[in-house]
């Protein structure tokens, strides 16, 4: 008995050493991308690598700036393009992030708490949907995109994150939790249905709304496939796609590319840090019940 | 007599009821049809013509011969292999890895617990390109640290060029992809280890279950739904790998994918440039793949 504790014991030491190495080997590349970003130029092509800067610079983010103009605002003053790319990025993620969070929590009710015709086929249809890989529709996309004359436009991506199934199927999880007394108890009390969603339904969903919110938010910064295809100017870029645009001009600037590594992943990162409590809430709603 | 208007009554409110309900479903239908719904049908119905990126030329309705094309298309059969290649080692690979993590660290406490789950999550937040970007760098032949790390532990002793070598390519890539897929499935699972039914572990503990008994006897059957959720998302995010194959190789190397032949053929200046309806039954190959694996992965947990 005393040994079967002692083997217990040291297995867990072990799996404890493991998993920090482990954890370790999982920051590194992001280690490497914030210390890249402030490394000489000398540092980031030495053979031996350096593996702390001991000289910090800023000359990475200052030929970033310079490489590529863009104004800054629609209309605004001439800037450097990767800020730009900020804003771009910034309001296409907490546009879809609204949108989705408004579309998704109305349907999300309709079909957790509302009895219609057509509901199995349309909730069907919206699990098919989401097992669908986007990509496949991504031809016929472009070119309804470029018939609405969106093409290269900004909502070009922020609407096909809208259409995507997963926040009415997680709102739904979420809805299905309302006691269907209370909202019979407004119905009686004479609340309309915008007034009882408004009132009733939406501070009862909250939860699920922070995590959809969450999840569409850091989706969309990071939805670099469907930014690849609509978008192509350089004003309308965001920082994901102005990046990978920079790697194929010039793959040998390396330091720079680490200062705009560093700039499009920071954002997302104290986002996901600030509200990961909401984000874990959501991908296990989205899967449990399912 | 009496209970016809009630009838009536009830055929109302239930009209009533659907109306309020579409409604509600109105402005999420409007996205959905429309840039999902649609472009999925329009995606099947060009598949059977050779629709092109030339408006000009007019479209004509060629039956299955773009999937009869694709059959003899040795590029499109070796992106295909590569394809699978990737999901059957990293969808396994995924779901060991995750479910080993999350029973190590799930009744650590709370602190730990969300540090190690943010952590393993981070590769996915950062996002596919800085990622890759980065990775890039540490796959370089002359400044990458693979090669010095590997070097100076005296496991090779020459510059291995990882992303141009063939024997090698397709491996890192995949690397990369496992990194950034096993932060969602930790999550998952760590939730679901937590929602184990404690008085039937205890009873076995009383039984006197050891550590694996009750893991694989008990634990396990009750996280069937969460592993198949799991497989089905990994399988899907494996096929969909796209970003890294496009950064970091563009497919050369012998990491060609069904996803980057896609887009290569609808989008890259060749001389098979625009050809949408070929690239779309390539997609529609691929959709059917995902299917039948999701299918297949249901069925054998439903077994089970």
């Amino acid at each position: 008995m005393k040994s079967g504790v002692q083997h217990k014991s040291v297995y867990r030491i072990v799996s404890i050493i493991v998993l920090f190495i482990l954890a370790f080997l999982f920051v590194f590349p992001l280690y490497w991308i914030v210390t890249g970003a402030f490394k000489t130029t000398q540092q980031i092509n030495s053979v031996t690598p350096v593996w702390f800067p001991t000289e910090w610079t800023l000359d990475n983010f200052v030929r970033l700036f310079a490489r590529r103009t863009a104004p800054i605002f629609p209309m605004g003053p001439v800037g450097p393009a990767a800020i730009r790319w900020l804003f771009n990025t910034v309001f296409m993620a907490v546009a879809a992030m609204i949108l989705t969070c408004i579309t998704a929590s109305m349907a999300g009710y309709a079909l957790a708490k509302k009895r219609f015709r057509g509901r199995a086929i349309l909730f069907g249809l919206i699990v098919c949907a989401m097992a669908l890989p986007k990509q496949v529709i991504l031809i016929p996309l472009i070119r309804e995109i470029s018939f609405l004359g969106l093409y290269d436009n900004i909502w070009a991506v922020i609407f096909p994150t809208v259409g995507w199934p997963f926040g009415v199927f997680l709102m739904k999880q979420f809805s299905e939790g309302i006691p269907g007394e209370i909202l019979e108890a407004a119905r009686i009390d004479g609340a309309n249905e915008a007034r009882t969603f408004a009132t009733i339904v939406v501070p009862m969903v909250k939860p699920g709304l922070g995590a959809l919110a969450i999840f569409t938010f850091i989706n969309s910064w990071n939805d670099y496939f469907m930014q690849l295809i609509m978008l192509a100017s350089t004003e309308n870029a965001t920082i994901s796609l102005g990046i990978s645009t920079l790697q194929a001009e010039t793959s040998v600037d390396t330091g720079m590319l680490m200062a705009g590594a560093a700039l499009a992943a920071a954002p997302i990162i104290i986002v996901f840090l600030i509200f990961q409590k909401y984000f874990t809430q959501g991908i296990t709603m989205g899967a449990v019940k399912g | 007599m009496a209970k016809q208007p009630q009838d009536a009554m009830t055929r109302a409110l239930a009209r009533r009821e659907t109306t309020v309900a579409y409604l509600f479903l109105l402005p999420s239908l409007v996205f959905f049809l429309g840039f999902v719904v649609i472009p999925m049908i329009i995606c099947i119905f060009t598949s059977l013509t050779d629709s092109n990126m030339n408006a000009k030329i007019a479209t004509s309705f060629v039956g299955l011969s773009n999937f009869i094309k694709l059959a003899s298309d040795k590029t499109f059969i070796d992106a295909l292999i590569n394809t699978f290649v990737i999901v059957l080692v990293s969808v396994p690979a995924v779901c060991a890895f995750s479910l080993w993590v999350s029973s190590a660290i799930y009744r650590l406490n709370g602190v730990l617990l969300s540090a190690f789950r943010c952590i393993f999550y981070l590769p996915v937040v950062t996002g596919s390109v800085a990622v890759t970007v980065v990775w890039k760098w540490m796959y370089n032949n002359y400044t990458g640290i693979f090669n010095h790390v590997l070097k100076t532990v005296g496991i090779i002793d020459k510059n291995i060029n990882w992303l141009g070598d063939e024997k090698y390519a397709l491996w890192c890539i995949i690397l990369i992809l496992f990194t950034t897929s096993v932060g969602q499935p930790i999550v998952l699972y760590v939730s679901a280890l937590g929602n184990v039914d404690h008085s039937l572990v205890e009873a076995a503990e009383v039984d006197g279950a050891n550590n694996m008994q009750v893991f694989w006897q008990i634990k396990w059957p009750q996280m069937m739904p969460t592993t198949l959720y799991i497989l089905v998302i990994t399988t899907i995010n494996s096929f969909q790998c796209f970003a890294l194959i496009q950064l970091l190789t563009s497919g050369g190397s012998g990491t060609n994918t069904v996803m980057y032949y896609i887009y290569y053929t609808a989008f890259k200046l060749t001389e098979q440039a625009g050809h949408f309806g070929y690239a779309n039954a390539m997609g529609v190959v691929l959709a059917i793949f995902i299917g039948l694996l999701s299918a297949l992965q249901f069925k054998l947990a439903k077994e089970k």
